[in-house]
């Protein structure tokens, strides 16, 4: 059984009202992709900040991930949306 | 090749005589600062609060400073980002190059930022006169970090 660490970054922060949480994975969420599809089944909030037409990133273990990167036990995954540094 | 994140302001002509200090292999040295400016997409904007990902924000620095640095001649690269409450007139973001030929420091410079606007987990808040609001990507940043790919001008 996987377990997560999940973050959560500026503007997803602030409407999730959740900054971070420790998530064991389900049987059927094994990558990135399928872990913003699993979030977003949560509620209202969750469905529509990460609703699939919006461009959210994710990170695991601090680099930027594709949707079909595999999830490992002990991870850290984060999500947020595009960077606006600079 | 030092990166850091601080909430406190920076001098440039500090950091830039400490990069290049005794270094007489350094012929150019190219900078450039962002600066808060009081307008944002057609309102006022009195405020900007910056949050970052710790750890993942200097590893993402790091990386696009390894990147220029295998594309470009460099002798060294500085990158100082500041984070929190800012105002109007405040600095903001400090890259500098080094080099022996200005061209290799002024691409190099020029890659950096716009590697960093696209790349690196940084996010901006601002206070305008109907609020707080997150800002939003430009897709012009993603075109200028788009131009450095293979092909582009290098």
């Amino acid at each position: 059984m996987a377990t997560i660490d999940l973050l959560y970054f500026a503007r997803l922060r602030e409407s999730l009202g959740l900054e971070r949480e420790r998530l064991v994975l389900p049987e059927a969420v094994s990558t990135a992709g399928a872990l913003r599809l699993f979030l977003s089944g949560r509620g209202e909030t969750w469905a529509r900040e990460l609703d699939p037409n919006k461009v959210i990133r994710m990170a695991v273990n601090q680099d930027l991930a594709d949707p079909g990167q595999v999830l490992a036990d002990g991870d850290e995954v984060a999500l947020f949306p595009p960077v606006t540094g600079g | 090749m030092p990166v850091r994140v601080q909430t406190e302001d920076f001098d440039i002509s500090a950091e830039i005589a400490l990069l290049r200090a005794g270094n007489a292999s350094v012929g150019a040295v190219a900078s450039f600062i962002g600066v808060m400016r009081d307008f944002n997409d057609g309102s006022g904007v009195s405020e900007l609060t910056l949050e970052h990902y710790p750890g993942m924000t200097e590893r993402a620095l790091e990386a696009i400073v390894a990147e220029a640095h295998s594309r470009w001649q460099l002798i060294d690269t500085l990158i100082v980002h500041r984070v929190g409450p800012m105002t109007p007139t405040d600095q903001i973001v400090l890259v500098v190059t080094l080099s022996s030929h200005r061209e290799q420091a002024l691409a190099a410079c020029a890659f950096v930022m716009d590697y960093l606007k696209t790349r690196a987990p940084f996010w901006k808040k601002e206070r305008t006169g109907q609020g707080e609001r997150w800002v939003e990507p430009r897709t012009t940043d993603d075109e200028a970090a788009g131009r450095w790919r293979a092909g582009g001008p290098a």
